[in-house]
């Protein structure tokens, strides 16, 4: 018992983690209709400059956070600025792959400087082995962490949606851009500020999933979690916040329960079932809803 | 019924198969034999079997190895080509259906194990397992299509994403298909042959002339790809492909003019996976001992690879078979190309440049250049660009003069 509430508990933490970067993909999605598929990259991006900070510039985690906050936003704001927005009106497929040719060029720029595929340590701000134990299950501070910034992004999220009036425009373009427009909404600020937000979601997801998963180490593999989060916003719906976040975390339970209860399986199915887990519920829902258990429904008219 | 090519079609299938050419076509075009299309097509071709032949006696192994895998890519490319650029179906799947097709080869064409560690064969012929890599590839294609193609756009993509991850987990981890893959470590694959020729070993012709390994390897390549690029083009000028290149330009518009669109996307999943298969089958038994993965993801059947098709496809031309021909001869031979000639080492030394690095950077620029400025890709820069208006010209080749049109209509694109 003890251990599935565990199981359970390390789920959430994880499915937290899925959430964040789900939401990153959702916000853009949102926004100009376009996934992002170098999230995944954004995370690497900001995991590894706040790791260089602390580690090769000595300098405080916070500040080291902070810088890699504005370096990836920059990023982000900059492909959106001089390369997506040139791709408007092109087909999906076309606009896939340049998010592609990004998520390439991310992910070389930061493995050469890194130096080959030798991980580098995370950034921890506080002992991520640290925890309480209750009646033999473990529930690590990390998780704690990684739940309770998940919430708060979340409600972040949410406020900035209902109650600002950039969260209002955003709503309003997302529904109908060209209504948008004549409201006298700016769509190009709500671009810039999706791909900003959705950027710095990222860092904030890729300095936690090192301290999530115990690895306490920065792989430079780390942009494939995002991958991972596919299922999610498939799960959720690409264009549903509350689906993001249901979705990750949907994602997150499954593979931690099919990774702790791997030798069930292991016989028939092998060992690292965990891993592709995600995908297979990922499938199973697609049969059923095509658009995902919150995405809305695409009407076409002949 | 016909349905008309539209302004996306390609480029380079100016013969049309229909009754009816379109008006913009020369009388030249229209009155040339349909399978190999103008002089110009016919001129060019010649020229290309002479610099085959050319390269055959007089390419060093080394090189002729880069164009080996450049081939057996161009196959895949060619099959992904098929899904993405004529039926306009997102895929990242393409890896997937290439590993399929490389286990089926070696499970039917591997020797049978000795020891219970080997891997299983059943040690047949060539001729057998070749086209049965493609028949289950294509099958295994058309059990995941329907599901598939319920979806549109990136929820395509993201699925046959998470196939390559599936198909990665069954490859390597799975106890029953593990004895077919070698699980983790890998598995030899089998060597093409065809009675005694073996297309991977230096053979003696009688007639006193000896084929090394890679120019053997290299004799079976260049039919396999004529093959499936003649075979690819012309199904593109049919009705099937017509219909493909229809639903991917509007698929409302599609199925208003008649076209069945699951089955149009259907054909173009399973062509797609045929290829992908044999592709997958050539590629491993090429190399001859592959991984289902290793661990930094730069060999197998993973996520890099699709990638990399992709890149290709974009680069060298969508929908357009001397595109993903060009494109496969770009991302995959580059990095060699580039080691070859010593510009970079394989492996960085210490922070240096490795040629794989250096690939990467250049074909992730690349695709977002070529998307940004050229969405033609190689073939789209050749053809709108210099080298139908002025290169031919130079050469004197300007043909279509004869035909009695205006000499610019070579710089006409169809």
């Amino acid at each position: 018992m003890a251990d599935l509430i565990q199981t359970l508990f390390f789920g959430l933490a994880l499915g937290s983690t899925y959430a964040l970067v789900a939401l990153g993909f959702t916000m853009i999605y949102k926004a100009s209709g376009v996934i992002n598929f170098a999230q995944g990259e954004f995370l690497l991006v900001g995991a590894y400059i706040t790791a260089a900070g602390v580690f090769e510039y000595q300098l405080n985690f916070v500040v080291a956070l902070l810088i890699a906050l504005a370096l990836t936003v920059l990023i982000g704001l900059l492909f959106e600025r001089f390369i997506l927005r040139r791709m408007i009106g092109r087909p999906p497929f076309s606009i896939l792959m340049i998010t592609i040719g990004l998520d390439i060029l991310l992910f070389q720029i930061i493995s050469a400087r890194a130096g080959a595929l030798s991980g580098l340590p995370a950034a921890k701000p506080f002992d991520i082995y640290s925890g309480i134990d209750v009646g033999g299950a473990h529930f690590g501070t990390a998780q704690f962490v990684t739940i309770g910034v998940t919430t708060a992004c979340v409600l972040a999220l949410v406020f900035f949606f209902r109650n600002t009036k950039y969260g209002l425009a955003m709503r309003a373009t997302a529904l109908d851009q060209e209504a948008a427009l004549a409201m006298g909404i700016n769509v190009r600020t709500v671009y810039a500020l999706a791909w900003g937000i959705a950027a710095a979601i990222a860092v904030i997801g890729g300095v936690l999933l090192p301290l999530d998963d115990g690895s306490g180490s920065v792989p430079i593999t780390l942009g494939q979690v995002a991958l991972r989060a596919f299922p999610a916003i498939i799960l959720g719906g690409v264009d549903s916040v509350t689906g993001a976040v249901v979705g990750g975390v949907i994602i997150g339970l499954t593979q931690q329960m099919f990774t702790r209860y791997d030798n069930v399986f292991t016989p028939v199915l092998g060992s690292g079932v965990g891993g592709v887990a995600p995908y297979v519920v990922m499938i199973l829902v697609l049969l059923i809803r095509p658009y995902g258990l919150f995405g809305t429904r695409k009407v076409e008219r002949v | 019924m016909t349905v008309p090519s539209t302004t996306a079609s390609p480029a380079d299938q100016p013969i049309s198969a229909e009754p009816m050419a379109a008006p913009a076509r020369s009388r030249a075009d229209a009155l040339a034999p349909r399978l190999l299309g103008s002089r110009n097509r016919l001129i060019a071709l010649g020229l290309g079997i002479l610099a085959v032949v050319a390269f055959f006696f007089t390419g060093s192994d080394t090189w002729m190895n880069i164009v080996n895998l450049t081939l057996t890519a161009a196959i895949a490319a060619l099959a992904l080509n098929v899904l993405s650029g004529y039926a306009g179906q997102v895929s990242l799947g393409i890896a997937f259906f290439m590993g399929i097709g490389a286990y089926t080869a070696a499970f039917l064409g591997g020797t049978p194990p000795r020891s219970s560690h080997d891997a299983m064969g059943l040690g047949l012929s060539f001729v057998i397992w070749l086209p049965a890599a493609g028949v289950v590839a294509a099958v295994i294609g058309a059990l995941v299509g329907p599901t598939a193609l319920r979806l549109k756009g990136f929820y395509l993509g993201i699925v046959s994403l998470g196939l390559v991850f599936i198909g990665l987990h069954l490859f390597k981890n799975v106890p029953a298909i593990a004895s077919i893959t070698g699980g983790p470590e890998g598995r030899s694959f089998p060597a093409p042959a065809i009675g005694d020729f073996d297309f991977r070993q230096q053979n003696n012709l009688p007639i006193g002339f000896a084929v090394t390994r890679e120019q053997a390897y290299f004799l079976l390549l260049v039919p396999v790809v004529a093959v499936c690029a003649l075979f690819v083009a012309n199904v593109m000028r049919s009705r099937a492909g017509r219909a493909m290149q229809a639903v991917r330009d509007n698929e409302t518009a599609a199925a208003i003019m008649g076209v069945n669109i699951l089955q149009a996307k259907m054909g173009a999943f399973i062509l797609s996976s045929f290829l992908a298969g044999i592709a997958g089958a050539l590629y491993a038994s090429h190399i001859g001992y592959s991984a289902p993965d290793s661990p930094d993801g730069t060999t197998g059947w993973t996520l890099l690879l699709s990638i990399q098709f992709v890149a290709a496809i974009i680069i060298g031309g969508i929908a357009s078979v001397w595109g993903s021909i060009l494109g496969a001869a770009f991302v995959f031979a580059l990095p060699l190309v580039l080691t070859t000639l010593s510009i970079v080492p394989q492996y960085a030394s210490s922070g240096g440049l490795s040629s794989g690095f250096l690939n990467a950077l250049i074909y992730g620029s690349l695709v977002i250049l070529f998307l940004l400025f050229q969405p033609g890709g190689i073939v789209g820069l050749l053809r709108g660009g210099w080298f139908q208006g002025r290169v031919p010209r130079f050469l004197g080749l300007a043909l279509r003069r004869k035909g009695g049109g205006p000499a610019n209509t070579l710089s006409t694109t169809h």
